[in-house]
């Protein structure tokens, strides 16, 4: 089963280790020295400030959410996941056009008074950009810690507590732990969604893996050297994946009966904090960036409903249905080829999910290099198809379906099998009749994250795509590029739309009573 | 299990065919083969990386002209070039239209693009905007100069963007991110000028007087130069055009630098016909009537940039800003450099 996904794959991985067979001195020499030590620091930093930044928001809004009881619980709980439906770029220009020295906040404290507070100034600083990182990508962290406390993490809590531990250290001995395995995946794909990130971090013109990759295929004109930098990040990659698979023991069989336990009612300044801060973080990744979205558009506002626009907007939805269909069939294959697998297949099915982590542009250009040699053996056409797009959104988002599926596969217990076949159930029956209603809601939430991920994707759709075939993502892109972004703000609106429908399913279906 | 992946590649496949009913029934309302026999209309294929409302009005008007269709397919220019290279002798582009001289010069380098021998183009294209073998010709000029806030610079002050790096400019100077290529191009130009150790001892001076942490974009540039966060940048010209346009009185001021020495930095977008291209003959009319007296002036225009054809004067907004010296330097020096250039940047700590 996991053959034809590796083959897949493989392709541009493999392009990766071959671009070290031509070899690149002189470049290579100017890279390490300038450089590569100035790159290895940020990544570090990125490891560590958004990393511990997605851990802490994300586990902590988690466990209100879960755990508590405070006024408005229910109506804040869904909007805390809004953010996901934010590209990390759209975050980026919005707040940079907020925070800098000519935006709107600065200027009203230099005419006030006369100058701004070192923390603002701060905050259009290059290194802010780690901030709008944590901002887009805590709701991954948010959604698996979420779940995970609620399915158990109350009850063990309440134990601990009638145990007589205080409440802080019932929650770090007992119910942390017990979420550790959701909050490792979480961070690992927030910190993976990082690495790969190119917009947002060249609006804060802060130096990454994927910056210098850029600088060195089109100002240094060395695409061997390009791609040898993106294998080092694939590296830091490894990095995070073995320690994910270290840090995930095993995993709960989540029990499908839950005790019911009640939930902390929390009163006082208590709730009033939990309340408060739930409602800042929304005001900050929901609210202030819809806000200065429809501002920036208002004028432009009746071009969304034009020709164009809504042929972009077919072509976004066109694109992202196929592929999220594409990606969720290629998770059901690693799914079946690693399941309850030994050691070493279950490596070669973080091999086939690798590809999250390459960035998009060296990601296509492996994909147009192979598919255009195919197209000179065979006579085919298809680099120039649809065909290769979708192919780099599987590569990339095959993870993104296999965690929620993964998580339901659990449920297939082998009696249930075993039963249908005693009663003559087909083969294919069984699978149609049991298999499939089991995981089915698994399908459905790796279905629709695929599909916001993909809405956003823009380097690899940007390569890749056929003539004349534009996405929101890339005429947002085509407008930040300059710096445009009043104009960039339209096709933002839309795409932070569009990309919130899915997002809202999400979070419906895991609602938490 | 198999049934999902028969329908998956079923439906990959129809998607696929939808695409290629698209791609042919693209600009135009006639239906027609792209490869047309006498009586049906030519079409001329285009990589294009220039904006697309700055080039498509003017592909129509070409049309009407002279009856030959436009396709066109808009990217990043890099990707174009790479894609030209990987389609090799299968490509269906007949011309690439990027701008700045480095990424012309490359895809001439990387033998993309064929020599060009045609009159019409070295009357309308003076010899240094145009590559070493005729590979690539430049359509309109960009001036990349100085911008200065009126209230906290006399023009007095300005001269070259060599003085740029006195010390007396310290926490004045606002710059532009080093990987756009309208910088590389420009400190290429100043190594070509100066020789590297020199040109290292500019930028470091640059570096060193920047108020602020470089800039993503020029628009952002000027607008830091407005509110008061720098008093002096370097920007292309066409970027403060458009804020003029917006605003008549929009208080940031052109200067143009090396007026008495070198000449102001110039670079242009431009267009070559490809190697492989299957109707090299349309590419060449193409690119002819860009450059022509026609088509030159809404070309550059619609840009807010300038006309490369001499016979040709700019028009609108940009004759506000007077004539001026351009650097005669062969732009292929540009793309020559241009790594070099970027190697430098990074010694120096120029980000």
């Amino acid at each position: 089963m996991l053959l034809p996904l590796l083959a897949l794959v493989g392709l541009p991985l493999l392009m990766l280790v071959l671009a070290w067979f031509d070899p690149q001195g002189e470049t290579w020499d100017h890279l390490s020295t300038w450089l590569l030590p100035r790159l290895i620091g940020h990544t570090a930093l990125m490891f560590v400030v958004v990393g511990t930044g997605v851990a802490v928001i994300g586990v902590g809004m988690a466990w209100l959410s879960a755990c508590c009881e405070y006024p408005g619980r229910r109506w804040l709980d869904p909007l805390l996941v809004l953010p996901l439906a934010f590209p990390p770029y759209v975050f980026a220009f919005i707040y940079l056009g907020l925070l800098d020295f000519a935006g709107p906040i600065q200027s009203g404290f230099r005419e006030l008074f006369g100058g701004s507070p070192a923390f603002v100034e701060a905050l259009s600083r290059p290194w802010a950009v780690l901030l709008i990182l944590i901002l887009a990508f805590y709701p991954y962290v948010y959604l698996l810690a979420r779940a995970s406390f609620a399915s158990g993490g109350r009850a063990a809590f309440e134990a601990g507590r009638s145990l007589g531990v205080g409440p802080f250290a019932t929650f770090f001995k007992v119910s942390l732990p017990m979420a550790r395995p959701a909050l490792v995946a979480g961070m690992t794909l927030a910190l993976m969604e990082t690495l790969a990130d190119f917009g947002a971090v060249s609006i804060f013109g802060f130096d990454t893996f994927t910056t210098a990759i850029y600088r060195t295929w089109f100002g240094l004109f060395n695409l061997s050297a390009a791609v040898q930098l993106a294998s080092i990040l694939m590296l830091f990659v490894l990095v995070l994946i073995v320690a994910e698979r270290f840090n995930r023991g095993e995993r709960a069989t989540g029990s499908e009966k839950q005790p019911r336990a009640h939930r902390i009612q929390l009163r006082g300044v208590r709730a009033g904090l939990a309340t408060a801060g739930q409602l800042g973080l929304i005001l900050i990744g929901v609210v202030v960036p819809l806000i200065q979205l429809l501002i920036w558009a208002w004028p432009e506002l009746p071009a969304v409903i034009e020709g164009s626009m809504l042929r972009v907007i077919g072509n976004t939805m066109t694109l992202g249905l196929v592929g999220a269909l594409a990606v969720v069939i290629g998770g059901l294959l690693l799914l079946a080829g690693t399941h309850k697998s030994s050691r070493r297949v279950m490596l070669l099915g973080e091999v086939s999910a690798l590809g999250y982590a390459i960035p998009g542009t060296v990601l296509a250009v492996a994909i147009m290099l192979a598919f255009t040699r195919l197209d000179q053996w065979t006579g085919s056409a298809l680099a120039g198809g649809l065909l290769a797009v979708i192919l780099a959104y599987l590569i990339r988002f095959v993870r993104v379906a296999w965690g929620p599926l993964e998580a339901v596969a659990c449920k297939i217990r082998p009696e249930y099998g075993e039963v249908a076949r005693s009663l003559g159930v087909s083969r294919w029956r069984r699978y149609l009749r049991v298999n499939l209603p089991l995981i089915w809601p698994g399908l459905l939430t790796a279905f629709l994250l695929a599909l916001v991920e993909i809405a956003k994707e823009m380097p690899a759709t940007l390569m890749l795509r056929p003539f004349n075939w534009d996405t929101l993502a890339i005429r947002i892109y085509e407008l930040t590029a300059e710096g445009q972004w009043q104009m960039a703000a339209v096709p933002s609106l839309v795409l932070v739309g569009l990309g919130a429908i899915p997002v809202i399913l999400l979070v419906r279906r895991s609602v938490i009573r | 299990m198999k049934k999902l992946i028969a329908l998956c590649a079923v439906l990959m496949l129809t998607a696929c065919g939808q695409q290629a009913d698209t791609q042919s029934s693209a600009p135009s309302e006639t239906e027609t083969a792209p490869n047309a026999s006498a009586s049906e209309p030519q079409t001329v294929v285009v990589y294009s990386s220039r904006q697309p409302h700055l080039i498509e009005p003017l592909f129509e008007r070409f049309t009407e002209e002279t009856g030959i269709r436009v396709e066109f397919s808009n990217d990043n220019e890099a990707a174009l070039i790479e894609r030209l290279a990987a389609e090799d002798d299968n490509t269906p582009a007949d011309v690439l239209i990027t701008v700045d001289a480095g990424n012309l010069w490359q895809a001439g380098e990387r033998g993309l693009l064929q020599p060009i021998d045609s009159a019409a183009l070295n009357g309308s294209v003076p010899a240094s905007l145009r590559g070493t073998d005729n590979e690539w010709f430049g359509l309109s000029l960009r001036a990349r100069s100085m911008v200065y806030h009126p209230d906290r610079v006399d023009p007095a002050e300005l001269s070259t963007y060599e003085d740029l790096a006195d010390p007396r400019w310290e926490g004045r100077l606002c710059l532009r991110t080093s990987r756009k290529v309208y910088n590389q191009s420009l400190v290429a130009m100043l190594i070509e000028h100066h020789g590297t150790e020199r040109t290292e001892e500019i930028v470091s001076g640059w570096v060193s007087n920047l108020a602020t942490t470089p800039f993503s974009s020029d628009t952002l540039l000027i607008e830091a130069v407005e509110a008061g966060q720098c008093d002096v940048g370097i920007v292309n010209t066409y970027y403060l055009g458009r804020k003029m346009a917006d605003d008549e009185n929009y208080p940031v001021i052109l200067f143009w630098a090396n007026q008495d020495s070198t000449g102001v930095h110039v670079n242009v977008s431009g267009a070559g016909v490809t190697t492989h291209a299957p109707n090299p003959e349309l590419g060449q009319t193409l690119i002819e009537w860009l450059a022509s007296d026609t088509a030159q002036g809404e070309f550059a225009e619609r840009n807010l940039e300038f006309p490369v054809n001499p016979t040709v004067e700019a028009q609108g907004l940009v004759r506000k800003w007077g004539a001026f010296e351009q650097d005669q330097t062969p732009l292929s020096i540009a793309g020559q450099r241009q790594a070099e250039a970027v190697r430098l940047m990074d010694r120096v700590g120029y980000r």
